[in-house]
């Protein structure tokens, strides 16, 4: 059993090989490699229109690729049959850019969704875990019984969050979570992904724009640019890069004045 | 690595230990939550309880959660629960679990005879606001032409060019082709039945007095509603939905003047031409299955047309083709003003365009035939 968990941990939970996406004549991403470790959270940047959301849509199976192949919990995703693809998606979880919750449906129905879809599981405990869910991501039970149109839009990102995080799954995606947020919304919202990256083992996968969030919430960095990975590791690393956009994002103005 | 999760009853003196172990995870939810409310009949016992979970291989909300409703339930007066051998990766995610208030909100949607009398009531009274709203809408637009009239600059041409190419130009093949079959099947029924008593040739009659007073402009009337209101509808509810209006506003601009009038306004003039054309394509429609069916010459037909129908009979149709415009315009514009935050507003509010739009459409109609009769048309 132990070794079968040092296997687990040392095999990355995402690994992505020589993935090519292109839409008409543009090539978006072109041959990148990435992997994703089990239990950290990584920070994924980039310039606007670099195709940071793509890649996320193309692991997530959203957006089809040319070539190349994603390994999702070590299942790859384009030899898997339905079950198996299935199983992986029950492990995962999508906080989309605007949050994309049902508008017909409440909070708590919005929440329970995957589960009744997923788990056979009474209605009580449903409830249960839903105010816990909310709890968990800063939010009051009594919000579960009103519209998504009701919410302002930092709760919108919050109960997003719920609803990714409500079938526990090994591993979320994160698109732009702080985008939208004040600063110090922004702050909070960091700093619950970071609780809950801690008290559920959780892998982050972050698509985002702000410093805050890289310097406080991200243990592993990786920038896109031109279509592949131009550079990945640890904050201090990428301080100390020498590449152009990277020394102008980490060296600018609005860097100086998160690092104080 | 899962296994099924267990909860063994161990007593240690006089104190009871529940020592859970396996998978404690949302897989497996329906086992314990069967398991839990057994455990949960031990509430009230004079020992003190542990519940150890040192032998739990792995854990998430629902089992955390679980665990923490077993020591709730147990924990009464001076008995108190306690969890033991909690490990150091899930103490955080127990203690999040805690601080969970209890009590679960309660669906209040239960159906009752008041709340149906309540929804009736409502519904009877909204029909009140539905009127205003028309109304209101109504003036909105003629003050906003007014404005237009006095500072002709502010019109939106290509706007109302737009809308005139969507709801006319592209809208002509479908209003010809619906239009030439229905007076097609006018003219094969007509003839059919007439033929008893040798009354071929009053089927012109019938066809021509049909489709110039009502059946044109009604059919495409009705048409209109359903392919241009439901757009109108859809187009302003969504804009609606994602702020647009608001946007619009906050920039000075009047939303009735930007976006409603050049729809209504492109709605008045392409429905008297719309009507025209679908009366003359009913009228070819006719015409041919006269001659190839009912075996009438064109040239009869065309004199027998000439006979039966005069000018009153063109201009009582093609009169009420842009009021019947101006309504469906409004109501689309209303409804799509009225659209709420969600995806099923839209789709209601869409609905609900086209359903009153034809309902007004005919009650329109009716009323000019009242009208009309009254005048001696």
């Amino acid at each position: 059993m132990a070794k079968e968990v040092q296997g687990e941990i040392q095999n990355p939970i995402i690994r992505v090989r020589d993935i090519t996406v292109q839409f008409g004549a543009t090539r978006v991403l072109d041959g990148l490699n990435l992997d994703v470790k089990r239990g950290e959270i990584l920070g994924f940047v980039g310039p606007s229109g670099a195709g940071k959301s793509v890649l996320t849509r193309t692991i997530i199976g959203l957006v089809p690729k040319l070539a190349g192949s994603i390994e999702v919990f070590g299942v790859d995703l384009d030899s898997s049959n339905t079950s198996q693809r299935r199983n992986v998606e029950r492990r995962w979880g999508v906080l989309f850019q605007q949050g994309a919750l049902f508008s017909s449906l409440t909070v708590r129905q919005n929440i329970q969704f995957p589960m009744r879809e997923y788990l056979r599981v009474s209605q009580r405990l449903m409830d249960e875990i839903t105010i816990a869910k909310l709890t968990m991501v800063g939010l009051k039970p009594e919000v579960a019984d009103r519209f998504p149109s009701e919410l302002s839009g930092g709760m919108i990102k919050r109960v997003a969050l719920a609803r990714a995080l409500s079938l526990d799954p090994d591993l979320v995606f994160l698109d732009e979570p702080t985008s939208g947020l004040d600063p110090i919304g922004a702050g909070d919202f960091d700093e619950l992904v970071r609780t809950l990256q801690r008290t559920l083992g959780l892998t982050v996968f972050m698509v985002t724009h702000d410093l805050d969030s890289l310097y406080t919430a991200c243990d592993r960095i990786a920038v896109l640019g031109n279509g592949k990975i131009i550079a990945a590791g640890s904050i201090a690393d990428m301080q100390a890069s020498q590449h152009p956009w990277l020394r102008q994002y980490f060296h600018g103005k609005r860097a100086r004045a998160v690092m104080g | 690595m899962n296994s099924d999760p267990k909860l063994e009853r161990i007593a240690k003196g006089n104190a009871l230990a529940l020592c859970a172990t396996g998978t404690w995870t949302a897989s497996f939810a329906p086992v314990l939550e069967r398991m839990v409310a057994d455990a949960e009949k031990l509430a009230g016992g004079p020992q003190s309880i542990f519940i150890d979970v040192s032998e739990v291989a792995k854990l998430d909300t629902f089992g955390a959660w679980l665990i923490e409703r077993l020591r709730r339930s147990l924990t009464q007066g001076a008995v108190e629960a306690q969890i033991a051998g909690l490990s150091a990766n899930y103490s955080s995610l127990v203690d999040e679990v805690r601080r969970v208030r209890a009590n679960p909100v309660v669906d209040s949607s239960t159906i009752t005879i008041t709340g149906m009398l309540e929804q009736i009531g409502r519904a009877v009274a909204g029909v009140a606001g539905t009127v205003a709203g028309l109304v209101d809408m109504l003036g909105a637009v003629l003050a906003a032409g007014a404005r237009t009239l006095i500072h002709p600059r502010s019109f939106r041409l290509t706007s109302t060019v737009h809308h005139m190419e969507q709801v006319c130009w592209r809208a002509v093949p479908i209003v010809v082709l619906i239009t030439f079959l229905i007076g097609c099947i006018i003219a094969q029924q007509g003839i059919f039945h007439f033929r008893r008593f040798g009354a071929d040739l009053f089927v012109v009659d019938m066809l021509g007095v049909l489709v110039l007073r009502e059946i044109g402009v009604l059919l495409v009337a009705i048409m209109v509603a359903g392919r241009s209101g439901s757009a109108y509808t859809a187009e302003l509810g969504s804009m609606k939905m994602r702020e647009e209006i608001d946007a619009l506003r906050t920039m000075g601009f009047d939303p009735i003047e930007v976006l409603v009038l050049p729809r209504m306004l492109a709605l008045v003039l392409a429905l008297p031409i719309l009507a025209f054309l679908g009366a003359m394509a009913a009228l070819y429609g006719g015409g041919l299955v006269a001659w190839l069916y009912g075996g009438v010459q064109p040239e009869a037909f065309l004199l027998r047309l000439r006979d039966a129908i005069s000018i009153d009979h063109f201009i009582v149709g093609i009169v009420k083709a842009p009021v019947m415009a101006a309504v469906i315009g409004i109501v689309a514009c209303v409804e799509g003003l009225a659209v709420q935050g969600s995806a099923e507003s839209l789709g209601q509010h869409t609905t609900s365009s086209v359903v009153k739009g034809i309902f007004f459409v005919i009650v329109m109609d009716g009323v000019f035939a009242i009208f009309f009769a009254a005048i001696g048309m």
